[in-house]
């Protein structure tokens, strides 16, 4: 027998795991973007030595668990004497996972706009701030926005996992639910509804701000 | 199926009459008379509960449980036989009288109390808030403001949170182990669990060893035997009584579970 009204004592509980999962999701969407930008433009166009320390930060994120790296820096680090509170460890842990990933696919935004593109700007006499954010990063995000976008939202869905260590998330709050009242299909349910919403919701966002940042294009130019 | 089902039931009904007839003829004999004609006591031990009973390296039972047979054994002047048993079978053994006592981290409770008798406790076990030796809690009131690492789910989750100040805060973690890393890794200083998993970790870790700051629920062990055996069930008493007088009883708890047998234990 189906009870979804014993989850309405918790409602408060899932509002603030949901409100934990949004905030984790901007910071680290808007932080990790920031990074993943900065490393991509770094081994594009670094030299050797940059290009080989970004690209192991890449490789190492990209074939090791999301799971072990968060363990890695709430559980390993304190060792060393760097102890973050679980938020903390949940936050950086997401956002050097969303930065590594978005630097490949930034990077390749980057790789797939012609030289001979930038060589023109400069000789029209664009300013190197003008060139940097209008004939590099502008074509380079539009090329690579739905795969940005898409990761953002994996990032998203991947942070079900803090809740291990006792961040107060969406998940965390489904598994005490569902550990108080063993209601699991009903908790894990409306879990994953608000999970997909919350995706939907993101992804439109994300079109939003796509119409407008790259609006002076041609649609699939 | 249905055939399946009238066999257990002739078994059971077989098995119980059994049993009966067993039974009736022990409760006619004196157990304690018998044991020091026999000159042997036999124990029945768990091999798969450590620190209580596990098997050393050298393939023989050791454990809280079996220094205490060892102890009963030797005030009452006769050799031991150790009988090893599971949790599922070692009431079974008591009342079809190939044991003369169960000494197997036995709980008490009414359905138990129904089928064998109990002597007093002999070692404690019991869920509580334990942590770092310098931070002052005594009580669940000191909780407020500080934060304490628990499994999700547990009982000591639920009895915590039936305690707990409105300042405190709980912080939820998914297994027992994790609960274990977070206080090793000093995420939390305190945490909320069972007396044996807090010897584990002083085991495992002296250093950091984890000190009982309160009880949550309290239920000792104690040791069972046959019903109806009044001057067995005297005489070990008497010697619990006096391994808790002569600081016997302590040192057997020093030594498995790490810690001193908590306060007015036994009394």
């Amino acid at each position: 027998m189906l009870n979804f009204s014993d989850l309405l004592p918790y409602t408060d509980l899932l509002l603030q795991g949901l409100g934990v999962t949004v905030l984790l999701t901007l910071y680290s969407t808007l932080g990790g973007v920031a990074i993943g930008t900065a490393c991509a433009a770094g081994r594009h166009y670094g030299g050797p030595k940059m290009r080989w320390l970004i690209g192991s930060y890449v490789e190492l994120i990209r074939n090791t668990p999301f799971i072990v790296q968060l363990f890695f820096i709430f559980f390993g680090l304190p060792a060393i004497g760097l102890k973050l509170t679980a938020w903390e460890a949940g936050l950086l842990a997401m956002l050097i996972n969303l930065g590594a990933y978005s630097t490949e696919i930034i990077r390749a935004g980057l790789a797939a706009t012609p030289k001979g593109q930038i060589e023109a700007a400069r000789v029209l006499g664009l300013s190197s701030k003008q060139i940097l954010f209008r004939v590099v990063l502008n074509p380079a995000f539009e090329k690579i926005y739905p795969a940005l976008t898409s990761q953002c939202i994996i990032v998203m869905l991947g942070s079900a996992v803090v809740s291990q260590i006792s961040v107060m998330d969406l998940t965390y709050a489904a598994n005490l639910i569902q550990s108080r009242n063993f209601r699991s299909f009903e908790a894990y349910l409306v879990v994953a509804g608000m999970y997909l919403l919350f995706a939907i919701l993101m992804r439109q966002l994300f079109e939003w701000t796509g119409r407008r940042l790259f609006r002076h294009r041609r649609v699939g130019a | 199926m249905k055939k399946m089902f009238k066999g257990i039931k002739q078994g059971l009904v077989a098995g119980a009459a059994a049993m009966g007839i067993l039974m009736s003829v022990g409760a006619q004999a004196n157990l304690l008379g018998d044991i020091e004609k026999r000159g042997v006591i036999r124990v029945a031990v768990p091999q798969d509960f450590p620190p209580f009973g596990s098997v050393g390296t050298d393939l023989k039972p050791r454990g809280y449980d079996i220094d205490m047979a060892n102890h009963i054994a030797e005030e009452m002047g006769v050799k031991l036989e150790l009988i090893t048993v599971t949790s599922a079978n070692r009431i079974p053994y008591l009342q079809t009288g190939r044991a003369d006592l169960v000494i197997s981290s036995l709980g008490k409770n009414a359905e138990r109390e129904k089928a064998i008798d109990f002597t007093r406790a002999y070692a404690p076990f019991f869920l509580g808030v334990f942590g770092d030796p310098d931070i002052n809690v005594a009580a669940p009131a000191d909780l407020t403001g500080k934060v304490v690492g628990v499994t999700r789910g547990a009982v000591e989750d639920m009895e915590l949170e039936k305690v707990m100040p409105v300042g405190a805060t709980l912080k939820r973690f998914e297994d027992n182990n994790t609960t274990l890393s977070a206080y090793l890794s000093g995420q939390v200083t305190l945490i909320a669990t069972g007396n044996l998993v807090a010897a584990e970790i002083a085991k495992r870790r002296p250093e950091q060893a984890p000190v009982t700051k309160f009880m949550l629920r309290d239920s000792p062990c104690y040791i069972g035997l046959k019903k109806d055996e009044a001057e067995l069930q005297a005489r070990v008493n008497e010697i619990i009584a006096q391994a808790l007088e002569s600081g016997k009883l302590n040192s057997i708890s020093e030594t498995w579970l790490k810690a001193p047998l908590p306060e007015g234990f036994g009394s």
